[in-house]
């Protein structure tokens, strides 16, 4: 077994160094009725060039969004990565390393949380950010958390336009906590009313920009009446990229931004591992969850960074902890920031600008097409529009002809007739125009 | 004719100089420095070419962006040379041994990256059309198919995103079957050994975590734990292979106990590295027990992850399962993704999407390279370096517990008594010596604790010298020699940092300073 | 009028109905530096044996405990910037918070000085 160093021979001395006669010896504290004497019913090993046919084989049997036009969006977006952030994730050092618990050995990692934290930090318009999430989703349900930890209320407004998953994600993790969520339905037409949901007793309410269905809102009166009610904010992002286009959360007055980190430097990778934001105004630091990364000096005076205010944390608080999370999203979070620093601030506002165009332009081919209507009256790089029949038996033609055409709404949000018709739609940096026009006339085909 | 032209080829015979000599640049030689990626900036370089936006009628709505973010601009090549100059000052398991006690720091096998990455798995849609995933939806399925076979389990959850994310699902999973037979349980027990998510799970599922005292011999008091149980104990929280590197001998006991209580077994399973292939943790009565895929099944920890927390469930907890989950029928895989139909007691929803696909192809290739043969091999040799690690220390350091460990040798501190010397100071001076230290001051329940986990990747020539270095570093504490260990670590990238000030003022952002001399800033990057 | 003490640590300091409240010196010593202190919010009611602060190190969270009951009438806000007053001058600048008793006979139970003194002695053996 080319992983493992020893012969039998050194099994044996060691065996005999150790003291006993054989390895079953060292196995005798589990219960004698509970022991495998035999090998499991699985496959014995199998050599390197095996199992690298073995996974070609699987990989052969899924259509890849590379090789086909792909305009699928709903909270996962293909965007190009660039190949010295793969490089760079896959450097033994920073693949290989555990979570920087001894910060004299660890200061590449921590150096790049410090740079993670402050990019999220400043995309987001917030004062800091922590050193990641698993996803956008839990994310989310943290925010939701840390609000009623903030305002000692246990009540959570959810809009019915939050990707469903979050909604989800939510209500799961909260559903046996003393906090409890209003969801609010789904919204085509005209804006949400909050108002009449708003009271002394709402700990927050939880917008997402853009929406699911794609709209680009202004949430600044919703924020300031949030702030007269003695609640906080959330605004959820999970294309991130959008930040480079549209006004920040921040300068909206949100309080706390969760958010989706996947289309900075982040594989589709069939839905995972993602990278999960969470910024917040520098007051309400002490109540965020997860680790924090903070800038001091060593013992001769030069800066590092070091893990921090990790008293709010499961290893110390135990119970009272702020969130059980132990485990953060490192790598990704490395691909995130090599990414954005790859994009600058030239590069950033580029990426979101072209993102708008060729959602634009997609707009408009389609909106040429007999039975198709654009629903949104705004959006940054994904809409939805309304097909003359049931999005998903379309969905499923195009895919047939082996084009990826959006999501049908019906398939987060199942149980709404009026919305069996709609389709999400996105169009990022990674369509050219023959996939746009390869689409536009496969539509016009299976419609 | 005499030729002696050409450059110097032996040193020049002068005392060498002092090792400590400050550089003008602040390298030292192989040792670059790197300023922070905001300090390096020009503005109108960029890392990334594209292609120019089309002028389109804006459709944002007028909330355009108005105010510069602050990021720097840079070209591919300083940021390449940036992140790999961090990555210089990272230690690592493919540069050296790396004990981490509880955190199985094993080999990485790079097959596992390759296959992740391939054209149809890394760039997969997790909202494509199912019809087109069929290849991604069978490595989900094989890969609970594995899991179940080795933890002899009826039932897999695969959403969960990391350990803890498992515990969240597996104890979720206890309080709604206890729900869905209309009874309202309110305690947890957990013993006093527990890493600390277990009790910050517990609480965040609404229940009162009671500790359980451990034994003299390092496991769960039998009778302590049976003493708390009662009609109000909706279960109870091992770890097994317990945080002390020891078997829980009692084991069937306590989940007997625990179920003629009404209760179920939650086992985290932290350490199943020890005992795959040896026993199934089904055959030891555990309702639900999540599983590190980036511990036992070497997906890489990444410098703190991602993870993956898959947790295998007994008939009694399977109903409740969240979603989404993957089923086999006649048109092939397909998923359930909604709570209704064949999910209508699932307690909900964990993640977004379907999980940490990008691990679990790592894993299963893990796996497959080592196969049922291999993977009860690992829990041979894991266990079998952490037995010669601890017999090989056992004259220098003190076992709390003595006799044979699981995969990881646990001591205490009462050796460094009078020395001057703490276990951080140790560990520091481990660093002096090319060596990751091991997990200290854990589990709470020991004094000091050192909890040494080699893996079984290492090779007994590398343990030989850990456990040489290990026994000159405590023999030079004990003859007083304590400067050298209060000063460590010497020959890192940083001394000791200021932990206490980084938490009195916490700096977590670089901010631009007032009045910044960009192009000074710039200049002082150049390197 | 003088200090007095729990076997937690906590002194307390009853002037007329008004308590102060803060941790000993041999506490900060155990704790070591202090890096933050949550202290309660003012007009909350609290009862003996509450919980009444948080004392954060670097590597702990510690809580102090109320040896009164009443309601919080003030919190020493120098400690958020400053939670160093806790090692510097843990009787004086380094107190928590101020109750307004509603048993005064509560402290009756508590060591004085003295007592305290040889209690902490036993405690070093």
């Amino acid at each position: 077994m080319r992983y493992m160093p020893h012969t039998a021979e050194e099994r044996q001395e060691m065996l005999v160094k150790i003291g006993v006669s054989s390895v079953d010896d060292l196995f005798a504290d589990i219960p004698q009725e509970a022991r495998l004497d035999g090998l499991l019913d699985l496959p014995l090993h199998e050599s390197e060039m095996t199992v690298e046919r073995n996974f070609r084989t699987l990989a052969a049997k899924n259509l890849s969004p590379y090789m086909t036009p792909c305009f699928l969006g709903a909270g996962a977006y293909q965007h190009h990565v660039p190949s010295v952030a793969d490089h760079i994730i896959q450097r033994s050092e920073f693949l290989t390393s555990y979570t920087p618990y001894q910060p004299e050995i660890s200061q590449g990692t921590l150096q790049a949380l410090f740079e993670f934290q402050t990019q999220v930090a400043m995309i987001t318009g917030m004062e800091v950010a922590n050193a990641s999430m698993y996803d956008g989703a839990t994310s989310c349900a943290e925010a939701v958390l840390m609000a009623c930890r903030v305002t000692r209320r246990k009540k959570a407004v959810v809009s019915g336009n939050l990707h469903p998953h979050y909604r989800d994600v939510t209500r799961t993790t909260l559903q046996f906590t003393e906090f409890e969520t209003k969801n609010l339905p789904p919204v085509l037409e005209g804006n949400e009313d909050f108002d009449e949901h708003i009271g002394s007793d709402i700990a927050c309410v939880v917008v997402q920009n853009p929406d699911f269905f794609g709209r680009v809102q202004d949430f600044t009166a919703l924020a300031d009446k949030c702030h007269e009610a003695g609640a906080l904010l959330i605004v959820v992002v999970n294309e991130v990229v959008s930040l480079g286009a549209i006004i920040p959360p921040g300068d909206m007055g949100a309080d706390i931004v969760a958010g989706e980190g996947q289309s900075i430097g982040v594989p589709l990778s069939f839905g995972g591992p993602y990278v999960g934001l969470l910024a917040t105004r520098q007051k309400f630091v002490r109540q965020m969850p997860g680790r924090l990364c903070g800038q001091t000096v060593d013992q001769d005076g030069k800066r590092g960074f070091v893990l921090t205010l990790s008293t709010r944390e499961q290893h110390i608080r135990r119970e009272k902890a702020t969130s059980n999370i132990c485990t953060n999203a490192g790598l990704c979070s490395l691909t995130f920031t090599i990414h954005m620093s790859l994009l600058g601030e030239t590069g950033f506002a580029k990426l979101a600008k072209l993102n708008h165009s060729q959602a634009v332009t997609l707009a408009e081919k389609l909106e040429a097409i007999d039975g198709i209507e654009i629903v949104n009256d705004t959006f940054f790089n994904e809409f939805t529009v309304r097909l003359s029949g049931d999005a998903s038996s379309i969905v499923e033609k195009l895919a047939a002809k082996d084009i990826l055409g959006g999501v049908p709404v019906s398939r987060l949000i199942p149980d709404n007739p009026d919305m069996s018709d709609l389709l999400l739609v996105a169009a990022t940096e990674t369509c050219s125009l023959s996939d746009m026009d390869q689409f536009v006339a496969a539509l016009k085909e299976v419609l | 004719m005499l030729n002696n032209k050409g450059r110097p080829t032996q040193p020049a015979a002068v005392d060498s100089t002092d090792p400590q000599m400050e550089t003008f640049t602040g390298n030292k030689g192989l040792e670059l420095e790197s300023p922070l990626i905001f300090e390096q900036g020009v503005p109108g370089r960029i890392g990334v070419d594209m292609a120019e936006p089309e002028t389109v009628k804006s459709r944002l709505g007028g909330l355009d962006r108005k105010d510069p973010i602050g990021m720097p601009d840079l070209s591919e090549p300083q940021v390449l040379r940036h992140f790999v100059r961090l990555s210089r000052q990272n230690y690592a398991i493919d540069s050296g041994f790396y004990p981490l006690g509880s955190c199985t720091m094993k080999h990485n096998p790079r097959i596992n990256e390759k296959v992740a990455r391939l054209v149809g798995l890394g760039d997969l849609h997790p909202m494509q059309p199912t019809s087109t995933v069929q290849g991604a939806l069978e490595i989900i399925d094989s890969l609970a198919h594995w899991l179940k076979t080795i933890t002899g389990m009826p039932a897999v959850a695969m959403s969960p995103a990391a350990g803890a994310h498992g515990e969240l699902c597996g104890v979720m999973a206890i309080r709604a079957a206890h729900e869905a037979r209309g009874e309202a349980r309110t305690r947890i027990l957990v013993p006093e050994s527990a890493h600390g998510t277990n009790p910050a799970t517990a609480a965040l599922c609404g229940y009162k975590v009671e500790a359980v005292p451990a034994r003299k011999d390092g496991r769960m008091d039998l009778d302590a734990f049976a003493a708390k149980l009662g009609p109000d104990v909706a279960g109870v929280m091992l770890t097994n292979p317990n945080t002390c590197g020891l078997f829980e001998t009692d084991v069937k006991k306590i989940a007997d106990l625990v179920h003629e209580a009404g209760g179920y077994f939650y086992c985290d399973g932290a350490n199943l590295n020890a005992i795959l292939g040896r026993v199934r943790p089904g055959d030891l009565g555990v309702d639900a027990m999540h599983i590190n895929l980036h511990k036992t099944f070497s997906t890489p920890h990444g410098g703190g992850g991602p993870g993956s927390g898959p947790v295998v469930l007994s008939d009694a907890l399977a109903p409740f399962a969240p979603v989404p989950f993957v089923t086999r029928g006649k048109e092939g895989f397909d998923l359930v993704e909604q709570t209704e139909g064949a999910a209508q007691q699932s307690f909900g929803r964990m993640k977004g999407f379907h999980g940490q696909m990008g691990m679990f192809i790592r894993a299963l290739a893990y796996m497959q390279s080592h196969g049922a043969d291999g993977l009860r091999q690992i829990a041979e040799d894991a266990v079998l370096n952490a037995n010669y690690v601890r017999v090989g220390l056992q004259d220098k350091l003190h076992s709390p517990f003595p006799g044979i460990c699981m995969h990881e040798a646990l001591f205490d501190d009462s050796t460094l008594k009078g020395t001057g010397v703490t276990t951080l100071d140790l560990a520091k001076a481990m660093i002096d010596e090319g060596y990751h230290p091991m997990t200290m001051y854990f589990p709470l329940v020991v004094h000091g604790a050192m909890l040494i986990e080699p893996t079984e990747s290492e090779s007994r020539q590398t343990l030989d010298l850990f456990i040489g270095a290990m026994s000159h570093l405590l023999e030079k504490a004990k003859a007083g020699e304590a400067d050298d260990f209060l000063t460590a670590p010497h020959f890192a990238p940083r001394r000791r940092l200021d932990e206490t000030g980084a938490a009195r003022n916490p700096v977590l952002r670089w901010t631009a300073p007032e009045n910044s001399d960009k192009e000074g800033t710039a200049l002082s990057a150049a390197s | 009028m003088s200090y007095r003490y729990t076997e937690d640590h906590e002194w307390v300091l009853l002037e007329d109905d008004v308590a102060t409240i803060g941790i000993s010196d041999y506490a900060q010593g155990q704790l070591g530096d202090v890096v933050y202190v949550e202290v309660p919010e003012v007009g909350s009611d609290i009862s003996k044996g509450d919980e009444l602060a948080v004392v954060e190190s670097v590597k702990a969270a510690s809580e102090v405990y109320s040896p009164v009951s009443g309601e919080v009438i003030e919190v020493n806000e120098d400690l958020d910037g400053s939670p160093t007053l806790v090692n510097e001058a843990p009787l004086e600048g380094g107190w928590f918070a101020k109750v307004k008793v509603t048993d005064s006979t509560e402290i009756d139970d508590l060591m004085d000085e003295e007592t305290y003194k040889s209690y902490v002695e036993g405690l070093d053996e």
